[in-house]
Parts: C-alpha cells; structure tokens; sequence
C-alpha cells in the first residue's frame, strides 16, 4: 500500500483547460458539434471523440488543440441555445425544482433493509451535498407508520400531567408565539448501524445517510411547560406523542427537555414537510431522531420513564452481555467524508479537495482529523463556519491522488473532548449486535483502478 | 443560568435614570414581561407555581429590536409579585412593546380531551384501563386482524421481524433471554426484547392492528395481548388477562430483566464509555482491511453511477459492470456518465414506480400477498376476462370494499389520479411484472 501522499495545495492544475477536461466536456459539448457546419472544428471535435472512443483521453484534445489557433472548445466557440434564445418566463415553477441535471441525488432505500415501505428510511444522498444544511426535499424519512399531510388548521397541541393547568394550543397560537430559530443535526440512532458486524452497503448514502441538518423555527419547549404551570418540584420526565397511526411516543428527561427542546413548525424557511411531521414536530438537539416524535399532539409531564415501544423493543443497545441499554439517546462525536467516498471514482490524479461532515449531539465540534493512509497518521482538516452546538460542521483537506491506493479517514473530536474511535475500539466496548450508535470512524479505500470503497480496517 | 446584570445595559437608553427600587421592578416585570406582557393581566398568572425569568445576553443594538428577540420566558424558581409585573407592563406598554401573550394563547384542555388522548401506559400500570380477554378471545382477534401480517404463530418475516420466538422456559425464571448472549439466533423477536408488559399493551393499543390503528376494543386488546404471550409460552391456555393480573404476568416475561440504564448516553452529561485516540503520527504500524464488500454485492444497491453527481472531479461507479483492473482514463468515464443520466430522465411511466408512490406495495406484494393479494394472484384472477379486466381493476381499485380475498377491506382510493390508476391497472392485467 502507497502511503506517500502529500497535503500540498495543488490548485494550479485547476484553471488549466488541458488537466481537467471534466469540466468542459459536457453532454451538450459531445452532442451538438455532430451538426456545426464548420468543418475545422467539426474535424476537431471528432478527433476528440475518436480519441474518446478508443480509450485514450480527451486531454489529448485540448492539449495539441490549444496550439492551434482556430480550435476550441465548442462549447466556447458555438454559442448555445440558452446563449441565443429566449429563457423561461417568472414563476414558470411557482415552486422551484432542481435542475433536472441534479436528478441523480434522491432519496433512496436499502434494497433489502425493511420489508414494506411505510415502516422503512430513505436515506439522504450526502454524497452530494456542500455545506451544511440538507435540502428539505432531500431529508431523510423514517416512518414507522406511513407519514400524512395533516390539516394544520385540525391540528391541535396538549400539554398534560404534572402540571398546574393543562392546555390546548392550535397551530395559530403556536404561531403567534415568539419564536426561536436554531441549526441542529437530526440523526437516526440506527444511522450506520449496518456496518456494526462488518460491511455493508456500498455507499455515504445508505452508510450515514439517516442524517440531515436544518433550520427549525418554533417555540422552546420550557416556554410552554412554564406556560401551563408544571410541577418542577415532582416533575422528572416528558413524553412526547405523536398524532399520527403509530403515534409514536419517547421519553425525554426533564433537563433535556428545558435545555434546547424546540416546539417546531418551520424548517429551513418554510413549514416542516409532511415527510418530516407537518405541521409540528419536536426538536431535540443532539439525541437520535425517534424522539423529534412528528405530528406531535401531546408532552406529558411525567416522574418516571415510559418504556414506550421505541424505547424497549427497539432504539434498545444489545450488548456483549444480553443486556439492553435502555434510552440510549445522545448521538455522539461522529464524522465521515463524503466526498471523494465509497461508490464514487476518481476520474483523474492530481488534486481532490477531500471534504465531510462532523457533528456531536454533546456540544460543537473542536476539530476534525484526516488521514489518507488508513490511520497511520493524521493531518488537522479545516473547519468551515459556522460551527454550531449539536450541528454539522463541514471539513475540507487538500489532497493529492498519486494514483496508488490509498485509505481516507476522518477522526472529529467534540468540545467535551470526546475523540470517535475505530470500529475495532467500540466492537471491544460494546460488541457488534448493538445495531444503534455506531459512531465509528469511516474508512473509504481508494484503489488504483480509481475507485472508491467501503471498508472496514482492524 | 439567570444572567441579571444585562438588563440595566439594555434598558438604560431608553428609561431614564431609576432608584435601585424601581430597578429592582423593571428587572423582575422584563423577565414577566417580553413575549408575555399582558400575561399580568390573566388571572392565572399569580396562581401558577413557577414564574417565566429571562435570559438576558449582553446586548449592544437598538434596545427595543434586542429585547424582544433575546428575552425568553423561561421557568423560574423565584417569588415575584404580580404588582412587580404591573410596574414592567406599565413601563414596556410606555416605550412600545407589544409582544404576543402566551398566557392568553391557549386554552384549558377539558377533562374530556385528555381523556380522549391521554392513552399511554407506564411500566407501573398507570393509564391502564379496566378490562380482561382471554387467551381464546386472543386467538380470534389475532386470526382476523393480525395473522396477515404477523403469521399465525407470530413467526412471520414478512412485513416485520417476529413477534414470537427463541424464549425459553429458563429464561422467564431468569429473567433474561439467553438467546440475546448467543449467535445463534439472526434476528431479536419482540418477546425477546420486551421487558415491560406495558408496552406490549399500550402499542397494541394505539398502533395495530398497522392498517387500522386504535381500532381495537380495550377488553380486546387484553385478550390478543394474552394471545401473543401464550404464544410465546409464557401463560396457559385458559389464561384471562385482566388490569388485576398485569403485574403478575410482568413478572413472567422472559426478558423482564433484559434492559439496563448503566450508560452514558441519556443523561445530559453523561460519560461517554468509548473513547478515540488522538495519536497523529506512527498511530498503526500495519493497516489491514478487516472487512469489504464481496463482488457479487457490487450491484445490490442498483447502478451507483446513476446516484451521484455529474460534475467535478467524482463521478459514480458504474456498478452494472465489474470493476477495471486498472484506471480508466478519465474521457471514457466522463462520456457515460454525461449520457447515462439522460436516459433515466426521458422514462416512460413506470407503473411499478407508481404503484409503490401511491402505496399500493405497501399492502400488495407482487408475488406476495401482504395485507392485500399478491398482484400476480389478482393479474390471474382477472386474466380470464381478456379485454375488460384494465377496466374492471380500474373499478375495483377506485372504490376499494372487502370480500373478494378476505374480510380486511381496502381503502378506496378515489384520492390516486385516474391516469396513475388506470396505468397501474393496465400494468396489472398484462401481468408482465418486471
Ligand atoms: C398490515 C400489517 C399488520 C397488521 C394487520 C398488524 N401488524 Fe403489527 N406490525 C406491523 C408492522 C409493519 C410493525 C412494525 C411497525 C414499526 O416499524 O414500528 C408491527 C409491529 C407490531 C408489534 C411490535 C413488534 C416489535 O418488535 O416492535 C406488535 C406487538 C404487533 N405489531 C402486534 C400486532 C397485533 C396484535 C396485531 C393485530 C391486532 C397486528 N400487529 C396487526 C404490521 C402489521
Ligand atoms: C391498506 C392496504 C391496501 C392498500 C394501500 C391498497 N390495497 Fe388493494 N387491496 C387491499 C386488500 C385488503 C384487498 C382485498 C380486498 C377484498 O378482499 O376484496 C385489495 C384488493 C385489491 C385488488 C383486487 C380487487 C379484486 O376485485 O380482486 C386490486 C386490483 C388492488 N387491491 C389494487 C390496489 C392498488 C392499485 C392500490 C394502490 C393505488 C391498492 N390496491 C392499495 C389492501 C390494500
């Protein structure tokens, strides 16, 4: 194994036409000079292409091209349609669409990981993603009973238990609250949780992709508990329900639930999306998703935890010894790089910019190491801002591809001081049946054929 | 938490100079009062036990912009008399806040409507209403709304891991289910898992049957509850589940012993029980690849070129075919990918896509049957009829009804779009599944 691998910048090849073809040699590029009538560069073009075809590479093209005065890029040379025509008109999408060149990042299933769809996950496409924050529509789903688009103007919120004067509030009361508007991840507890025995997905989509991070707007939990009088003296723990067929219900401690517990209707700018418990949902920085309970009609004020079926037949941690952990909720210090990651190749040596994502449902991420040789040694990545409590933190390295094979890990350490470990390290703690929590460092290997896989190192 | 001193900084532009007295009324009416001014005026406000306090960061805008987005009613263990408030309202009215009122939004829930929601069961029975079923009771209900989806003996992996299954006569008198320490059994049943009888109880209660949730009778429940667990070994035949006798049957289940809190990862705070390395050089002085997918799986997972990006320096492997034993030189690649994605793109209708869209998979298998028929079964019922059977389907899957394959009724569904339902029907009478 190759472990001679430089961090050097090595931007220069970028802006050089003749290095990375890739980045103009687009669909439209190969397609339409079949019809220009300019015969040099018809010539050209098909050069090119030939070339294409036999297998050797379009740098040819540029490189022998650029000495020639009256070549050039095509799609330089010929205008295009959207350079001669007329575009689409205002609100043509009232309601904006990605670029249908986008439409490979979706939300997909695990073939083969639930057997019915309305009690399954779609895992959201990280591999795609810059920044951040996840589209709405990307937003991974977890459904355990199907999901709905409620009614807003049917909905209603309660408050119950130990509390001085049990309340109702409907979507407009809850609207017409201050509001407060925070980043935090959103993570299944069973993100990765194939990978505990051993490989097994080929992808950051179906490997971490139970994960997103939005923007939440709503009203903090304690407002409203203060609201309806609860009992501080007696009162220990909330359960929180939803509205829905499963009406799923979580227990939540008392500290967590008057630390950061946000009351949400909107994500990133707009509603929440049925997908995602329209209209109002719970929000609970840093624990696993099962508790941010969507369609949420009911907290409860309770003193003693509720064993709720989430909470005793699954969501549950086999450990070594046959026993359960029971509540397990903290999603902890965690990273992985989603670019270059299992499933992708690389299509050229020379420069990548490494990048992924880190988060801790402990605090903000401090810092976030890489390494290219399969854990031999490490290199500090940069921190992209913002860096928020219990929110993704993005990363990015520079890396030079020689072209040999090579092992990328990321490492992220919390502002707790908490470092994530090797799978070898948790596997020793808590065995490989846990299924939940796996916080486990990810390992792509990149071969010299190019591409890039899921493995495991031990 | 209470962070007091920041109030004056903010307040001071705006209010004239205060005697230490009037300060002390201003601080305890702003914690009362931004968000919730009007909240003095409500009649409950002086009865509640715990008082709204703010938090108030160091703040350096416009005072009045600053309060209202930094100053939250949070709880408050402090004693604070109403007059303090009517002082802050009377100041806050006086330089133009007008916040919304919590207190005023909202209204007592009636007794009647926590009734009607407040139906979860805790592990000590409490929320338990009265009721009994037996075991036999159990059977019916199991036969008739249950079975479909969970097997006759609750062994059935088809719609959900099972219910029943791998507990032993040792485990109920121990307490833990010593299949959980083994590798013997592939995957956890629910009787397994379950250590509060509770929960067995209060989910059945509100979320099966799946289909048609909250539907069953509190004395049935108790009785398919009491199926499920004779199935499971753990009560006799004759047995009668009652609210009398939950505790006692708690006390039997196999795994009641099963589940532990000794860990870090509920409290906030709580000490984590793994640990990194934060080495940075010479950390591994060999690296093994310990575990990898094996070839055959390398298109499991569909044609990964197809799931990624066109653009940058990555493309998606192509997964359709074997990997290259060297690198491809990069033009080849960037061909296919800028032309593979098309394709999918320019798709006709795929009526299988539709039907798992509008969720008909979710009840119809194609060649199982699930709660409703397997599609092949309901294509070959309607092949007889030649030119009609699109038709006909197009009919019976608008208006939905029961009795043609069993009791369970399918819901109409008049919401799917004629063009879909007619494709999907289409789909199903040339039976050509693929
Ligand atoms: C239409 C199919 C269907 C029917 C009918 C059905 N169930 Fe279920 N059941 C499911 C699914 C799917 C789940 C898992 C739901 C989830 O993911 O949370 C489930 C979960 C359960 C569980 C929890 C299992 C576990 O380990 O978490 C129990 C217990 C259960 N069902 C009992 C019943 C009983 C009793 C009935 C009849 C009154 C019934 N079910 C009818 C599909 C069905
Ligand atoms: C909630 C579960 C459920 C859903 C969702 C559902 N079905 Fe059904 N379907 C059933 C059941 C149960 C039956 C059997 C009814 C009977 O016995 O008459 C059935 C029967 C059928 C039949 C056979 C009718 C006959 O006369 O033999 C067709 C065709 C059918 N469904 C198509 C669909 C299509 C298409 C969809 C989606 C648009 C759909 N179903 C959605 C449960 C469902």
């Amino acid at each position: 194994m190759s472990t001679e691998f430089t961090f050097a910048r090595d931007m220069s090849r970028l802006g050089r036409l003749q290095r990375a073809p890739e980045f103009f040699l687009t669909r439209d590029a190969l397609t339409l000079p079949r019809d220009d009538r300019r015969s040099f560069l018809r010539k050209a073009f098909l050069a090119a292409s030939a070339a294409t075809i036999a297998g050797t590479s379009a740098r040819a093209f540029a490189a022998n091209e650029t000495a020639n005065e009256t070549a050039g890029d095509p799609a330089i040379l010929n205008l295009l349609a959207h350079s001669k025509g007329l575009g689409q008109p205002v609100a043509a999408r009232p309601y904006g669409l990605p670029s249908k060149y986008e439409e490979n990042l979706q939300r997909r299933e695990s073939p083969g990981l639930t057997r019915v769809g309305a009690a399954s996950v779609s895992f959201a496409p990280l591999q795609g993603f810059f920044g951040i924050i996840t589209p709405s529509g990307l937003h991974f789903e977890r459904h355990h009973q199907g999901w709905w688009d409620i009614d807003p103007s049917q909905h209603r919120f309660m408050i119950n238990g130990l509390v001085a004067n049990p309340k109702v509030y409907t979507m407009d009361d809850l609207l017409r609250m201050p509001s407060v508007s925070r980043m935090h991840f959103l993570e299944c507890g069973a993100n990765t949780g194939m990978e505990w025995g051993n490989v097994a997905v080929p992808t950051v989509q179906y490997t971490h992709g139970m994960l997103s991070c939005c923007e939440f707007t709503g009203v903090p939990l304690k407002w409203l508990l203060d609201d309806c009088g609860i009992d501080m003296k007696k009162a220990k723990f909330i359960l929180a329900e939803g509205a829905d067929g499963s009406s799923m219900t979580r227990t939540i401690n008392l500290a967590n639930a008057l630390d950061d517990v946000v009351v949400a209707y909107g994500m990133n700018g707009e509603m929440l999306r049925p997908e995602n418990g329209y209209p109002l949902r719970l929000v609970v920085p840093g624990v696993q998703g099962v508790s941010w309970v969507k369609y949420l009609r009911r907290i409860e004020v309770g003193d003693m935890p509720y064993a709720t079926k989430d909470e005793t037949l699954h969501y549950v941690d086999l450990m070594p010894d046959g026993q359960h952990r029971q509540y397990s909720s903290i999603q902890e210090v965690k990273s992985v790089i989603t670019s270059p990651s299992g499933g992708q190749v690389l299509l050229d040596k020379g420069f990548f910019n490494v990048t992924g994502i880190a988060w801790s449902g402990r605090g903000k991420i401090r810092k976030v190491d890489v390494s290219v040789d399969g854990g031999k040694s490490w290199k500090v990545a940069r921190l992209e801002t913002p860096i928020l409590d219990k929110c993704l933190t993005r990363f990015n390295i520079d890396w030079t591809w020689d072209g040999g094979d090579a092992i990328l890990m990321s490492r992220a350490t919390d502002s707790t001081g908490q470092v994530q470990a090797t799978i070898t390290e948790m596997r020793k703690v808590r065995g490989s049946k846990s299924i939940y929590h796996n916080n486990a460092i990810q390992s792509w290997l990149v071969s010299a054929n190019g591409e890039v896989s899921n493995v495991q190192v031990g | 938490m209470f962070k007091s001193v920041d109030v004056f900084a903010t307040l001071r532009p705006v209010l004239s100079p205060l005697p230490s007295r009037e300060r002390a009324r201003v601080r305890g009416g702003v914690r009362n009062g931004i968000g919730r001014v009007s909240s003095s005026i409500s009649p409950l406000t002086p009865t509640l036990p715990c008082r709204p306090r703010s938090r108030l960061h160091a703040l350096a805008a416009p005072a009045a912009a600053r309060m209202r987005a930094e100053t939250p009613p949070t709880p408050r263990k402090g004693r604070g008399g109403s007059w303090l408030v009517a002082s802050a309202l009377f100041l806050i009215a006086g330089i133009g806040f007008a916040e919304p009122n919590i207190k005023n939004l909202g209204r007592p829930a009636t007794p009647a409507e926590i009734k009607a929601w407040d139906i979860d069961v805790r592990p000590d029975f409490a929320g338990l209403p009265k009721g009994s079923g037996t075991v036999a009771r159990g059977q019916e209900v199991w036969e008739s709304k249950c079975e479909n989806c969970h097997g006759a003996f609750g062994e059935s992996n088809e719609v959900f891991t099972p219910v029943i299954g791998h507990t032993t006569k040792d485990d109920i008198r121990t307490g833990h289910v010593a299949a959980l320490r083994s590798d013997t059994v592939p995957q956890r049943t629910t009787l397994m898992k379950l250590s509060e009888l509770s929960v067995l109880w209060d989910y059945i209660n509100r979320a099966m049957p799946w289909n048609a949730p909250k539907s069953l009778s509190t004395d049935d429940v108790y009785a398919v509850v009491a199926y499920v667990l004779n199935l499971g070994g753990v009560v006799p035949n004759d047995y009668v589940l009652s609210d009398k006798n939950m505790q006692a049957t708690q006390n039997q289940l196999p795994n009641r012993n099963g589940k532990t809190r000794e860990h870090g990862l509920w409290e906030l705070g709580g000490k984590p029980d793994v640990q990194g390395s934060t080495c940075m050089t010479n950390c591994a002085p060999k690296v093994t690849i310990s575990s990898r997918l094996p070839d055959f799986a390398r298109n499991a997972h569909g044609d990964i070129s197809a799931q990624n990006r066109l653009l940058g320096g990555l493309r998606g492997v192509d997964t359709l075919r074997p990997a290259p034993t060297e690198f491809v030189p990069l033009a080849a690649r960037v061909s296919k990918g800028a032309t593979g994605s098309t394709s999918t793109a320019t798709t006709a209708v795929d009526p299988a896509k539709l039907a798992a869209q509008h969720a008909c998979l979710t009840c119809h298998g194609i060649a199982n049957k699930i709660v409703g028929p397997a599609l092949i079964d309901v294509h070959k019922k309607y092949a007889a009829q030649k030119s009609d059977a699109a038709k006909l389907l197009v009919v019976r899957i608008k208006s939905g009804g029961s009795g043609a394959w069993g009791s369970i009724p399918m819901p109409a569904q008049d919401h799917v779009p004629d063009a879909d339902i007619r494709a999907i029907a289409e789909w199903i009478a040339a039976g050509k599944f693929q």
